[in-house]
């Protein structure tokens, strides 16, 4: 059982090494130390702005947190980030490179994928279709390597690769025993475990988790926490939206407060909790 | 500096909007080409005349159907494609109207009611236009509003209503449905050859610049009916409670719920509204262009989508608009290409603003 | 699941009996009503061959669809402008170069039939991608009134004296405007057995089909044989679609037809796979609208109305969009029951009464029902204008469909989009499915000890 199981950890471990061997090939590059950088977004829709010259930085291998009131523009921050919406103004940067305006894939290619707030599981496929979708460059998404007699043999060894670590993944996250479900079947908290294993399988080196434990059960959200410290122990890096503050508080080294649109504060997990204009900002939502 | 400037913004509208720009220049590059035409002779300003005023008859006629289409699709949100139908509906109910109380006793009173099915009686032959049967049209006029209308509210009922909550797309292929079976339904009753529906109008010639430009009475009724019915809806929808809760409905059905509208009413409301216009339309569009066919108002349906997808889907307004660019271009696309194009010339137009502002010309006000 | 799932369970053979099941339920049912009928063998046989033609092109054309809207989500109303394309580039290409004084207005390259079908199917497809470009990004309802404006501009093109003839390679060719072509060479079988090497064994076969059919038997034989080729093609586009939807490509389309920003979020580029399953689609469209006209022996431009493109959305639906055994079913009801069955429905009405008039017009039909109560004018007025109400009983079918049965015959796409099975690998040791598997078999031992002790 483990030695099947040992396998992601170890893809991973070596991918890691291989990233930090790619980084010292290429220099020094301090970017490396923030592998996302966010400048000057802003995005309004019609009257509303949303986002507004929000700026902020993520260090690379750490679990940032965003947090804010409700509407303060931390999921259409995401969509920008992410090139699902494109800015009106400002910058963002990935892993040193300008990625501002791009598209949605090109963007979870260069390795930053995210998760949505709410969830969206491809409902008639199974848990396990789902998954199989998500890793990088498949052979057999070219069209004539899926038909052609002989050369659909390649593909169907990498299908077999591929659904190996798709069942690790599942014994990972815990969703093994609902692999043959049609994912519109599930319940939401399993969604939310769906969307964060099948992002994953994608190999990204950054992971946008947009409220991932909203309806996941105690126990879950508490293995789940575990999986992304170990993860980002890996070398992962994190940004991850949340409500519940001690979650936040607990489990996050940085944390950005947003705002109608615009960073607010940020800091550890301490500095956050004292500051004032924090407690203003969250009273003042909620009147 | 200026220049620089210019060519710099200028570079920066290529390389954001490409369509927009070959647009422009397509657009410069055809005026230019009219205005040579004009210059040499080769064109007369006269045939300009005729054909702007071709369009415009044209335009109106889309225009006013194309506002039953364009609400339909925004307060029940689907893209209506059995709207060709009921402007057919609509004229063969006026049509007959019309033959009927022109004709009667002078022709059996079944040829009549068939609206002269093959070839029993003859719209030339009864003499019938607006000035010579006044009243045969105008009852025509209301008998085909009323009957669009109860058409469009009887097919709602039994078909559009049972599955009121799917989603657009199941909407769409029911219509499709529904389009066969009225289309072809009219067919088996009314049979399947154009008639010709009125006599020969009087017409005015305008002088004008090196040539005339011929109105007819018809051109003159269809101006008036489609600019009254126009403003009509104007009123209707800014000044009363119903239209502002049929503006709510098309902005956000959740929040017109909220507020205590009854959907149900505003979707009746939008039938009778929109369907009265369509079966309007497509009598005035019968008396204009003096030809009657089962296929007519299936034929001017892509042309209508067209305006409504150019004024921005959801607008009355811009549904007149887009009618009458449609309108124009289909008429005047004669002075660049051969004629048999100028129904693709309005569907590339179409294609076109999609392309450029898929939204629509008049996007983001609906129903106003 | 369903009682679906049971029912097909319980044929032999899963889809491919289901189809075969239906196929000879129909050839059944039209082989006893030519009984009553009275039908001579040569009859019979033509019937079926007719019959069989029919289930043949509506079936690829079905499948054609079903890979747009069953796998990718893609409205197209306009497949008869991808047909039209076809047909004509095939015709363009084939058409012996013209002669002065010959029988046809226009020639052609006179290039063999084979590279005219590749042309043909490369043309609708480059149609599908000058579509496709602008309009895949729409909403599904403006690429649906694109498609079909873009059909009713290629049938206007075709009908538009303008491009009745013009010079190509130095070759008068041209579309031949609205009385449309010619299409003087060999018909695709005849083509393909000259091809193989077996035309004359085949022109002894059909000598030796005397026996059965003893005056002329080769239309008999050409019907009969080429339906049959129609159903190879048709299995071949059927393998085509199966591969491609049980493959990471396909699933990729499932996933854009389910939401297409996901997949777009999960880096794959939907624009691309939008593209290539529409162009291919378009192809295949071509290819059915090549073995439906050609045999033909002309086309004008008035086939390729929408209604035609209607029929074949009829066919899909009938089946069940996003299957594939639906499409295939879909299409042969169609043909047998929607299509062909009224007009042998009238053939045999007018065998059984053969000498009755019926009224020329509606007044006529009904003003005896009204009059005196006698019907039978109408009826037979019915009887005669069976082809237009066939068209408002479609049209019924659908709504009937749309309300009642919206995921046709066979539902839902059910198959699994992979190349493999997905079940655990045997490799893989099944789990307990307990708690404290997870934490150890998420294989990050340390975390998880440590997650237990938490605990
Ligand atoms: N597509 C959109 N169109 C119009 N307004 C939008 C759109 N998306 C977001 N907004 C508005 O932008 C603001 C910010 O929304 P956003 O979803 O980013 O907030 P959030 O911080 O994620 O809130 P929550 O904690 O509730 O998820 C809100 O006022 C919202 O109504
Ligand atoms: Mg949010």
């Amino acid at each position: 059982m483990s030695d099947a199981a040992d396998q992601p950890v170890e893809d991973v471990a070596n991918k890691v090494d291989e990233d930090a061997l790619g980084a010292f090939a290429s220099g020094v590059d301090t970017s490396v130390d923030y592998p996302l950088r966010v400048e000057g977004l802003e995005k309004s829709f019609g009257g509303i702005t949303a986002v507004d010259g929000a700026t902020f930085e993520v260090e690379a291998g750490s679990l940032t947190g965003l947090i804010g009131p409700n509407g303060a523009g931390k999921s259409t921050t995401f969509n920008l980030i992410t090139g699902m919406l494109k800015p009106d103004a400002g910058t963002v940067t990935f892993n040193g490179e300008d990625i501002t305006g791009e598209e949605p894939h090109e963007i979870a290619n260069r390795g930053m994928v995210r998760t949505f707030q709410i969830a969206r599981e491809l409902s008639e496929m199974t848990v396990l279709e789902n998954m199989m979708l998500a890793p990088k460059h498949q052979r057999g998404e070219t069209l004539w390597r899926s038909v052609m007699p002989g050369v659909r043999d390649d593909v169907r060894e990498q299908e077999e690769e591929l659904l190996e670590r798709v069942w690790e993944v599942l014994d990972f996250f815990d969703i093994a025993h609902i692999a043959e479900e049609y994912a519109g079947n599930l319940s939401g908290g399993q969604r939310k475990l769906l969307e964060m294993a099948r992002a994953l399988l994608t190999d990204p080196d950054m992971l946008l988790l947009d409220e991932p434990f909203a309806g996941v059960n105690p126990t879950l959200e508490k293995k789940l926490l575990e999986h992304v410290h170990e993860l980002r122990e890996q070398g992962y890096t994190f940004l991850l939206v949340e409500h519940d503050m001690d979650l936040i508080m607990n489990n996050c080294e940085h944390v950005i407060v947003l705002h109608q649109g615009s960073v607010l504060t940020e800091g550890t997990p301490d500095e956050i909790r004292s500051n004032e204009e924090v407690i203003e900002a969250y009273l003042g939502g909620n009147v | 500096m200026g220049i620089a400037e210019t060519y710099s913004r200028g570079r920066q509208l290529a390389i954001e909007r490409p369509f927009a720009l070959v647009l422009a220049v397509i657009v410069v590059v055809l005026f230019g080409d009219l205005l040579r035409g004009l210059a040499t002779g080769q064109t007369q300003f006269a045939d300009i005349g005729t054909l702007v005023w071709d369009g415009l008859m044209r335009g109106l006629v889309i225009g006013l159907a194309g506002i039953g289409l364009s609400m339909t699709y925004s307060i029940l949100n689907f893209a209506n494609f059995s709207h060709g139908d009921y402007i057919t509906a609509g004229a063969f109910s006026g049509w007959a109207t019309t033959y009927l109380i022109a004709g009667l006793g002078r022709a059996d009173i079944g040829a009549l009611l068939l609206v002269g099915a093959g070839g029993s009686v003859y719209g030339g032959t009864l003499g019938i236009g607006m000035l010579s049967t006044p009243l045969a049209v105008v009852a025509g006029i209301v008998v085909s509003g009323g009957f669009a209308i109860a058409l469009s509210l009887a097919v709602d009922r039994t078909i559009f209503k049972p599955i009121r909550n799917e989603d657009g797309i199941t909407l769409l292929i029911t219509s499709i449905g529904v389009a066969f079976a009225l289309r072809y339904l009219m067919q088996f009753v009314f049979g399947s050859d154009v008639r010709g529906t009125t006599a020969q109008p009087p017409s005015v010639s305008l002088y004008f610049i090196d040539g005339t430009v011929f109105i007819n009475a018809h051109d003159i009724t269809l101006l008036v009916v489609a600019s009254a019915l126009m403003l009509g809806v104007h009123v209707l929808l800014q000044r009363t409670k119903l239209g502002k809760a049929m503006r709510a409905m098309a902005d956000n059905k959740d929040l017109a719920l909220i507020t205590g509208i009854s959907t149900e009413r505003v979707v009746r409301a939008t039938w009778i509204i929109g369907g009265g216009l369509t079966g309007v339309a497509g009598y005035m569009f019968i008396l204009w262009k003096g030809t009657l066919g089962f296929n007519d108002g299936w034929l001017l349906l892509l042309l209508i989508f067209a305006a409504v997808i150019l004024g921005g889907i959801g607008s009355i307004y811009g549904a007149i608009a887009g009618g009458l660019v449609i309108g124009l271009t289909a008429s005047m696309s004669v002075l660049w290409i051969p004629s048999a194009f100028s129904r693709a010339a309005a569907f590339v137009v179409m294609i076109v603003i999609l392309l450029v502002k898929p939204s629509g010309l008049f996007s983001g006000r609906a129903t106003a | 699941m369903s009682v679906r799932d049971d029912f097909t369970a319980r044929i032999p053979g899963g889809d491919a009996g289901l189809i075969v099941l239906v196929l000879l339920g129909t050839y059944l049912a039209y082989v006893l009503a030519g009984f009553v009928l009275g039908y001579t063998l040569r009859g019979q046989l033509n019937s079926i061959a007719t019959l069989t033609f029919y289930i043949g092109v509506f079936a690829m054309l079905s499948l054609a669809l079903n890979l747009h809207w069953g796998y990718t989500g893609l409205f197209n109303i306009g497949i008869v402008g991808f047909m039209a394309v076809g047909v004509y580039v095939t015709a363009i290409v084939t058409k012996p170069t013209y002669v002065a004084g010959g029988a046809a207005q226009v020639g052609g390259l006179g290039l063999p039939l084979w590279v005219g079908i590749l042309a043909g199917m490369t043309a609708a497809a480059l149609l599908g991608l000058v579509v496709a470009l602008p309009a895949l990004r729409l909403r599904a309802d403006y690429l649906a009134i694109v498609t079909i404006a873009m059909s009713e501009i290629v049938r206007f093109s075709f009908l538009s004296g303008e491009l009745q003839q013009f010079q190509l390679f130095g070759n008068r060719v041209g579309f031949g405007g609205g009385s449309g072509l010619i299409l003087d060479f060999a018909p695709p079988l005849e083509a393909l057995l000259r091809g193989v090497g077996l035309w004359n064994g085949y022109l002894g076969f059909v000598d030796a089909f005397q026996v059965l059919v003893p005056r002329n038997p080769k239309p008999v034989v050409d019907g009969l044989v080429y339906g049959l080729l129609l159903l190879g093609f048709v299995a071949g586009f059927y393998w085509l679609l199966k591969r491609t939807g049980e493959s990471p490509f396909g699933r990729v389309l499932k996933a854009i037809r389910e939401d297409e920003d996901v997949a777009n979020a999960l880096g794959k580029n939907t624009d691309r796979f939008k593209i290539k399953s529409f162009m291919l689609g378009c192809a295949l469209m071509g290819l059915a609208g090549i073995l439906w006209l050609v045999p033909q022996g002309a086309v004008t431009p008035n086939f390729f109305r929408p209604r035609v493109t209607f029929f074949i959305w009829i066919a899909l639906i009938i089946g069940g969009a996003g299957s594939n055994t639906g499409s295939v079913l879909g299409g042969a009801v169609f043909a047998a029951v929607l299509y062909q069955g009224p007009r042998y429905f009238q053939n045999l009405v007018s065998a059984v009464f053969p000498n009755l008039d019926s009224p020329s017009g509606f007044g006529q039909a009904i003003s005896p029902l009204i009059s005196q109560f006698d019907p039978v004018p109408f009826l037979l007025y019915t009887v005669d204008s069976i082809r237009q109400l066939q068209l408002v009983v479609m049209g019924l079918v659908l709504i009937w469909l749309m309300h009642n049965r919206p995921e046709g015959m066979l539902g839902y796409r059910k198959e699994t989009a992979s190349v493999i099975p997905l079940s655990r690998p045997k490799s893989m040791t099944a789990d307990g499915g307990s708690d404290d598997s997870v934490r150890t078999d998420g294989g990050v031992d340390a975390a998880a000890q440590g997650g237990e002790t938490d605990e």
